[in-house]
């Protein structure tokens, strides 16, 4: 426990030492969304329907990139290689990445919920809700980035892979069109992808629903980052050739 | 007094070359033993294998009396790899504390260590600011915060100033003097005389294991160039 509270400030004065990055990461959802709102300007109804949802993904997407340049960082630098040789756990490793990056998360969800909900009038009943989507969506991006960043040799690699793992799930998650509107096999397909219990959960909040038409996609979600967060720990080989 | 490491038939292949080929070594406990050897022979493979990160062929390579990379030993060794594998991004003081967190230890001695390595004065500041020869103590501080019983420094000495080349080595004979055992490889010839013993290693194979000493007169050279030279001719 020690040990992942220490991970988590670690990367967390990592970032204060680099107040562009951190700046970048806190307020760009912001900035995207008012821009977008700005584009649908003239419809409304548009930003209505998908900013809710837009909402959700900007950490799960945000948190994929920063973790899995900073694992490849880590792994490049021989800094792993060190950290694989004193007694820290590798779970506690990737603990800490989920805390720290997961905090950052937070606050940026809270940022652009706040720009969103009161400067650009989007309808989302229970801000303490999306906070908590925001959250467990960032951990399912944390745990896919470092399960990526096992697959990446160079930084520019794992940048690469962020069209390839994100965008398939941009396009089927039922932010262009509700998954029950695509074709089957596509559905079959955004049924396993984490981003679709995202745009799911941010769509039902923005309809005002209960949280129990939520519960579901909360349990997929933290399944999901548990799975992922796990299988991330095995591709830590204190080994290698 | 059990020796503090101890590898039998070890093999290593990197990259689909032998690097390593049935090695059979020991190395005494409570002093500075220099791995000597031109880049490319296998120290760094020799000393990864005793860390316990390297994926051996086969071999046995018992570290404080535990195989090597068990978690017993982890606690136990220190491991300073040859680029500075510090967090560029941190203060001095900041990867200190974490390297001693990830020891489960409180950062009480963070600034004993420092002062130790002559470091208090950039204590506050990001090590990408520091020079070469300051983030090499960094890195070897971070190993120092963990008061490990095994040391394994690879070429940590490498483009110091001369000076500070002579203060490490005395850093490290106390250290010795304090019941620590050292394993430090290094490409320059002539830092052998400051262990206690060396082993000479060339293309894999440890050629020589002696004092200093006893490694000039076994040659009847003056310097352990020459020592190396003579040896590697005698192999021929």
């Amino acid at each position: 426990m020690i040990a992942t509270v220490a991970t988590a400030r670690r990367v967390l004065h990592q970032l204060r030492h680099d107040p562009r990055s951190a700046g970048l990461l806190v307020l760009m959802p912001s900035v995207l969304l008012a821009l977008f709102h700005w584009v649908y300007a003239e419809q409304p109804w548009v930003f209505e329907r998908v900013g809710p949802q837009m909402l959700g993904l900007f950490p799960f997407i945000l948190m994929f990139l920063i973790t899995s340049v900073t694992m490849v960082r880590e792994r490049l630098s021989g800094t792993l290689e060190r950290l694989l040789t004193t007694p820290l756990a590798r779970g506690e490793l990737i603990g800490g990445y989920a805390l720290g990056f997961g905090l950052v998360a937070v606050v940026q969800a809270a940022v652009s919920s706040a720009v969103a909900i009161w400067l650009l009038d989007l309808g989302v009943d229970r801000p303490w809700e999306a906070l908590l989507f925001a959250f467990v969506g960032s951990a399912v991006g944390i745990a896919l980035g470092l399960l990526t960043s096992a697959f990446a040799r160079t930084e520019f690699q794992a940048v690469q892979f962020m069209p390839l793992t994100t965008f398939p799930q941009l396009l089927v998650c039922g932010l262009l069109v509700p998954v029950d509107r695509m074709p089957e096999p596509l559905q079959w397909f955004a049924t396993v992808l984490p981003l679709t219990y995202v745009t799911d959960a941010f769509g039902s909040l923005a309809l005002g629903e209960g949280f129990a038409e939520r519960v579901g996609d909360l349990l997929v979600l933290s399944a999901f980052a548990v799975a992922a967060l796990s299988v991330a720990s095995l591709t830590l080989r204190r080994r290698t050739p | 007094m059990p020796d503090a490491v101890d590898i039998r038939g070890l093999t290593v292949e990197r990259g689909g070359r032998t690097v390593i080929d049935g090695l059979d070594l020991t190395i005494p406990t409570g002093v500075v033993t220099g791995l000597v050897g031109p880049s490319g022979c296998g120290k760094t493979t020799l000393i990864r294998a005793v860390a316990g990160v390297q994926v051996v062929r086969s071999g046995v390579v018992t570290v404080l009396g535990e195989p090597a990379g068990s978690a017993t030993t982890r606690r136990r060794v220190g491991y300073v790899t040859q680029a500075g594998s510090i967090y560029p991004d941190l203060t001095t003081a900041q990867n200190l504390r974490y390297f001693a967190a990830v020891h489960r230890l409180a950062p009480d001695q963070v600034d004993e260590v420092l002062r130790a390595v002559d470091l208090t004065e950039v204590r506050d500041r990001e090590v990408r600011h520091l020079s070469g020869g300051q983030r090499t103590r960094v890195s070897l501080a971070a190993a120092l915060v963990a008061e490990p019983d095994l040391y394994l420094l690879d070429e940590p000495t490498v483009g110091l100033d001369p000076v500070l080349r002579r203060d490490l080595w005395q850093m490290f004979a106390e250290l010795a003097g304090r019941g620590a055992t050292l394993l430090v490889s290094t490409h320059v010839m002539d830092e052998a005389d400051h262990c206690d013993r060396v082993l000479l290693m060339r293309q894999g194979r440890v050629i020589a294991d002696d004092t200093p000493t006893g490694l000039r007169e076994a040659t009847g050279t003056d310097d352990i160039e020459a020592a190396f030279l003579a040896l590697v001719g005698g192999a021929r």
